[in-house]
């Protein structure tokens, strides 16, 4: 028995460790590190049904325990994507998790009924929330209503299950998630990153160029924490979850609020092997917690609600 | 084949005002070509979190050595300034794509701006190696920021210049580059980017070939922060993972 496998709508994951979208390209650059085949899956980055070249430089900057990114979704366009990303990544023995981002619900409904149908796409993970892109992105991410009507129309569209990644920069996540849910998503990802800024001290001069950035990285662990939390207490919706991952510890905390996966982000860019890393160290923390699988962690901090003990 | 390595140190020094020389000792040095970069975890802890990109300014591949020479700018520059002989420090590397030494019959000329100097002293020891003749033009802000100037006369005609005039000749690397002889195969240089792009303009019937600083996320492609327009078929380049190195007229400097 594999005590790390999770299974998910339209994901067999033989352990629960995937990095997340933006934070690992297409794949190929970790290609040449480690074996991929060992990541639970890889959920590749955006695609747009066009080419676009994002936002100018500097489009990432620094701050504490975390950073800012301003990317803006940059990728080669739906065809490339479809023509030589994911064949490459054929070759490696894992479920791709494709990551689709529009301006329009026919840009999103056109990528994800296309993608969705390669051989390796076992999920898409539809960006509502990149908060770097004017149109589109996060503007689809922040009304309920918009949410779900977007949520129907690239279900009806697409080959595989449907997994929403959720905006922390609303006042009510759960109402989103909920949204989602009626719209008939198969599961959600959550979080994507938090809108901040850095300023330069002596100018005053914001650091990125387009000013505001989403930020991510350990210091929005406890925020995304929180979101998972409360997302779970309104869905029993499968969650994977993200937002400041480095640790294995952060990886427990994640199941435990309620995540059934986890996704690594900006923490591959400071050790790119940290996902093999995780994975290997894994079942010795589960020994060391006196738990036998993954899914025993999953949602194991709610038994300490509050109105339990007043009970 | 990236690796990432514990590499120890074995050599820490104040060169110049800001200025570090940093030599380090482990097995990546084998595989180093000069125009390459590292990136370093400046710290175990969440801050700094991010790498940091430092050029290799020389290979000494029988000690198993390389050296860095870094400009003190932040926290992550500022950790790494505080180790000393001994301390271990986390190295991801080599990265990116050196200068092209090949291309370098008889004589070249190597133009660097400031924090962009450093690659070229690796590239001018190794093309010396070569029989290669070289003429170094390096521009500083200031007399307390220049540095290496003595082992690049070693390795041929060097040429300081400092923007406030308190060393060498004042004024930027043009001045010197507007009076030298043509006679060279190819050019090499590194530096900010309004500096490339003048020494483009002023040699552009010359090959060269130029290394670009850009900010990094993650140095090895994946992240698409340092990206770059081009003037080629290609829609953009990486200076991570395509360059630093490009030859010239390819990225349009931003």
């Amino acid at each position: 028995m594999n005590r790390l496998k999770v299974t998910l709508p339209g994901l067999e994951l033989s352990n629960p460790i995937m990095p997340a979208s933006g934070c690992f390209g297409f794949g190929k650059e970790f290609a040449g590190l480690y074996d991929l085949s060992q990541l639970g899956a890889i959920m590749i980055k955006a695609t747009t049904r066009e080419m676009r070249f994002g936002n100018p430089t500097p489009r990432v900057a620094e701050t504490a325990a975390g950073m800012l990114n301003a990317i803006g979704l940059q990728n080669p366009g739906l065809d490339k994507v479809m023509t030589q990303e994911l064949p490459y990544l054929e070759q490696f023995d894992v479920p791709i998790i494709a990551n689709v981002a529009g301006t329009t619900t026919e840009d999103y409904a056109e990528v994800a009924r296309a993608i969705s149908t390669a051989p390796n796409v076992k999920a898409l993970e539809i960006n509502i929330s990149c908060p770097n892109v004017k149109e589109g992105g996060i503007t689809f991410g922040t009304n309920p209503k918009i949410a779900q009507a977007l949520t129907e129309a690239v279900k009806a569209v697409s080959a595989v299950p449907v997994y929403i990644k959720l905006s922390p920069n609303v006042t009510d996540i759960t109402e989103i998630a909920k949204a989602v849910e009626a719209g008939g998503a198969d599961g959600l990802t959550m979080i994507n990153t938090l809108l901040g800024m850095r300023l330069d001290a002596q100018t005053g001069k914001p650091v990125l160029a387009n000013r505001t950035g989403g930020l991510s990285g350990p210091s929005i662990k406890p925020v995304a924490l929180r979101m998972v939390y409360d997302v779970r207490k309104q869905t029993d919706l499968p969650i994977i979850g993200m937002g400041g991952v480095s640790t294995l510890d952060d990886v427990i905390d994640f199941l435990s609020v309620g995540a059934d996966a986890v996704a690594v982000g900006t923490a591959n860019f400071v050790n790119p092997f940290i996902c093999p890393e995780l994975i290997e160290e894994l079942p010795g923390k589960l020994d060391e917690l006196g738990i036998k699988t993954v899914q025993e962690l999953t949602g194991r901090s709610h038994q300490y609600e509050l109105a339990n003990h007043r009970a | 084949m990236i690796q990432k390595e514990w590499m120890t140190v074995t050599n820490q020094r104040n060169i110049a005002n800001r200025i570090y020389e940093l030599t380090v000792r482990g097995g990546m040095v084998a595989s180093m070509e000069p125009g390459q970069f590292v990136h370093i975890r400046t710290g175990d802890s969440f801050e700094p979190l991010l790498r940091r990109p430092i050029s290799i300014a020389a290979i000494n591949p029988e000690k198993s050595e390389f050296t860095m020479l870094y400009r003190v700018e932040g926290r992550g520059t500022e950790v790494l300034a505080a180790k000393r002989a001994g301390d271990k420090i986390d190295v991801l590397g080599p990265l990116g794509n050196g200068f092209p030494i090949g291309e370098a019959k008889q004589k070249a000329v190597l133009i660097g701006g400031g924090i962009g100097v450093p690659p070229l002293y690796e590239l001018a020891c190794q093309l010396n190696a070569r029989g290669v003749e070289t003429v170094h033009v390096l521009g500083f802000e200031t007399a307390e920021a220049v540095f290496y100037e003595k082992e690049f006369s070693v390795l041929g005609e060097t040429h300081i210049t400092t923007v406030d005039g308190t060393h060498g000749i004042k004024g930027f690397v043009t001045h010197v580059m507007n009076e030298l002889p043509t006679d060279f195969d190819v050019y090499y240089s590194c530096g900010p980017s309004p500096m490339l792009k003048a020494v483009e303009e002023l040699y552009v019937d010359k090959k060269g070939f130029l290394s670009y600083e850009q900010r990094m996320g993650c140095g090895i492609g994946a992240c698409f922060a340092c990206v770059c327009k081009t003037n080629d078929e290609r829609d953009y380049v990486k200076v991570c993972s395509d360059g630093p190195v490009f030859p010239a007229k390819v990225v349009v400097a931003g």
